[in-house]
């Protein structure tokens, strides 16, 4: 039952045109959501939880670091699997995905990379250190430099896609591979790096303004998803039937 | 098999033909290392600190740059095309072309790094090492550098875009290869070390070829 | 030579190119013992029509249908390019192309029958794009296989070649091979045309 509900879900999604219509009626209210949560998260974090007692204020930065890392890294994975996907069951659908998920993924590793660096400044005393997490994040922002770079210079949109997509594949076990050697590294050098906070140390009054700030931001990156791909979808389909439609009914 | 040897032998006479393509990677290696002690400083103890890392980083870039037009002659000349138009499955001849490359570029890096280990001030009990650091790391290089240039083919993009979507995938190969010399320098458990670095060949080695097949189909049209 | 019943079948194809359709409609069924002659203007798309039979090229719509799955181990494709490469000689490229395309027969002699005695072993940077040509058209006369798909086989060819090449492909479609090629040259008169012009496809037959 539930495979045959999931291959049904697989299929619909899989076509364009459902996707389309799937996504008019599901951003209407998603946005908001996100945007909602989002802000909750970060007004209730970054004015009124309270501050720590060993980095004072500066820790806040936390609200935008640690949402918008998560962010980019499942943004690597989703590219990864939509990669798996266009590549094996040359399913058009992936192929779009490839081309929506990537820039805001790379935006993410961008802004946690400076949102890192500019806490580092207060806690290590430098606003970059070779530490663990910031140089897999650095690496992390290559790949996807090298996922749009590719997709860019390919000018048949599909092939791009594949192309790309293959690229992702290899990039997240490539993602893994790095994380581990990177620590690794770090062993071999020791004592350069601090531990910032445990994660079971974290104070509840910390914790859930985090986690909701993480929830809005993963479906503001649903929603630029679903944007760019509804576009890419329409521009691929624009000689089809159903967007000449939509083109003259002015998108109702 | 058949065509496993035919494309092997071929891919090796192709490369013998065509020296300048054995001769300058290897010289590039020699050049880039030789630029160190000239632009930090030829004090040999800062020397041997960087060593490890300078002989690796060499050893990279010099592999990568070698597969820049590993595809290219083979797309221009129509064979790509009768490779992957032929009933063999892409990934034989494709294998054997990897070897080919590895063993007439890859293998003489491995040779003469002792030499330039020695010239960069690095103790001789770990020559050893640096050899064997470089002999199960560079045909990595080489697997994982196809994979970029069979995605580049047809692009006519140069080095550049290569070294862009390959420099990335580099990196845990560096970061073993250039541990091991440093553990061995350090007198730390070397085997470990190595252990890994094999372990990421066999992933590659294994792994590889089938998404530098991949990739040329994509290439091609598909 | 197998039994098997050579078929190739082309229902709706349809490709597009740089945002312009190349051609579309494109439908035909074409059987063992049949020569197809495609013709068309400059990028009419005949190359990356061949493209799409021989599995190359995969961005297109509709179907493309050879008899079985085995159908690769039967096909013969000279593409545009000869496939050549200059630091090797004839017989060393011919060599790798047969292994490649598990193809039997005896490299000299179809080196010698398209007139390339003597030049076996001249590495083919020395020769000119007429005998590049020929070097793989020699797969032409080792072991016959059951397709045949052929790039302008034509280009750099001299009158002796033509008419050589000519028989050739007769005598195959004969012997029950299905021959497709892209030239502006008829090979006889039981030749089947399919046109390409400004996005449409004509069967002339």
């Amino acid at each position: 039952m539930v495979w045959q509900t999931l291959k049904r879900w697989y299929h619909m999604l899989g076509s364009p045109r459902y996707f389309h219509t799937f996504s008019s009626r599901v951003l209407p209210w998603l946005t908001p959501i996100a945007l909602i949560t989002l802000l909750t998260g970060l007004v209730w974090g970054l004015a009124f939880a309270p501050s720590d007692y060993q980095q004072g204020n500066s820790y806040r930065i936390i609200f935008i670091h640690v949402p918008a890392s998560s962010g980019a890294l499942m943004g690597y994975m989703a590219l990864g699997v939509s990669g798996l996907v266009a590549v094996v069951w040359r399913m058009k659908m992936a192929e779009v995905m490839l081309k929506a998920i990537a820039p805001f993924g790379a935006a993410l590793a961008a802004i946690s990379l400076i949102t890192g660096s500019l806490w580092g400044k207060p806690t290590w005393g430098t606003y970059w250190q070779w530490d663990a997490r910031m140089t897999s994040m650095l690496i992390l922002l290559f790949m996807y430099v090298g996922v749009i770079a590719l997709q860019n210079v390919i000018r048949e949109p599909r092939q791009a896609a594949r192309a790309a997509g293959l690229l992702a594949i290899v990039g997240v076990i490539n993602v893994v591979i790095v994380k581990y050697s990177v620590e690794w590294v770090q062993t071999l050098h020791q004592g350069s790096t601090l531990k910032l906070f445990g994660e079971s140390t974290i104070n509840p009054a910390m914790k859930y303004p985090l986690l909701i700030s993480m929830l809005g931001l993963w479906l503001l990156y649903a929603v630029n998803v679903l944007i760019r791909a509804r576009s890419e979808v329409e521009w691929r389909e624009r000689r089809s039937k159903w967007v000449q439609t939509l083109i003259r009914t002015g998108g109702k | 098999m058949t065509a496993f040897r035919a494309a092997l032998s071929r891919e090796l006479l192709v490369l013998w033909r065509s020296p300048a393509e054995i001769i300058n990677p290897l010289f590039f290696f020699v050049m880039v290392i030789s630029l160190f002690p000239l632009a930090i400083s030829p004090k040999p103890e800062l020397l041997a600190l960087i060593a490890p890392g300078v002989l690796w980083v060499a050893a990279l870039l010099a592999v990568m740059l070698s597969l820049d037009g590993l595809f290219r002659r083979d797309q221009e000349s129509g064979v790509l095309e009768q490779l992957l138009t032929s009933p063999v499955m892409t990934v034989v001849p494709v294998t054997a072309k990897l070897l080919a490359h590895w063993l007439l570029t890859g293998l003489p890096l491995v040779l003469v790094s002792p030499v330039l280990a020695h010239m960069l001030q690095l103790p001789d009990r770990v020559l050893g090492v640096v050899m064997l650091s470089l002999l199960l790391g560079t045909p990595a290089l080489t697997v994982i550098g196809a994979i970029g240039s069979a995605l580049t083919v047809g692009l006519n993009r140069g080095g550049i875009l290569l070294a862009v979507l390959v420099l990335p995938l580099y990196i845990p190969v560096l970061i073993f290869g250039a541990g091991v010399i440093r553990t061995a320098v350090e007198g730390g458990p070397v085997p470990g070390v190595l252990a890994i670095l094999g372990a990421l060949l066999a992933l590659t080695a294994s792994l590889g070829p089938l998404a530098v097949a991949a990739g040329l189909k994509i290439s091609s049209g598909n | 030579m197998s039994d098997t019943p050579i078929r190739l079948t082309l229902e709706q194809l349809q490709c597009e190119r740089d945002d312009r359709v190349l051609f579309r409609d494109v439908s035909l069924t074409a059987r063992a013992g049949e020569i197809w002659q495609i013709t068309g203007a400059n990028g009419a798309g005949k190359t990356t029509l061949l493209r799409i039979l021989v599995g190359l090229h995969g961005f297109y719509e509709g179907q493309r249908d050879w008899w079985d799955d085995n159908w690769r181990s039967e096909l013969l494709y000279l593409g545009h390019q000869p496939g050549v490469r200059e630091e090797l000689t004839p017989l060393e490229n011919l060599k790798f192309t047969c292994a490649l395309g598990a193809q039997s027969g005896d490299p000299m002699a179809a080196l010698a029958a398209v007139g390339l005695r003597g030049f076996e072993d001249v590495p083919a940077a020395h020769l000119s794009a007429g005998q590049k040509r020929r070097v793989a058209l020699a797969r032409l006369w080792l072991e016959r296989k059951g397709v045949w798909v052929l790039d302008e086989p034509y280009t750099a060819i001299d009158q002796d070649g033509v008419a050589q090449l000519d028989e050739q492909i007769q005598k195959a479609a004969d012997a029950g091979s299905l021959v497709l090629y892209t030239s502006h040259h008829q090979v006889g008169d039981g030749v089947k045309r399919l046109h390409l012009a400004k996005g449409r496809a004509e069967v002339l037959a």
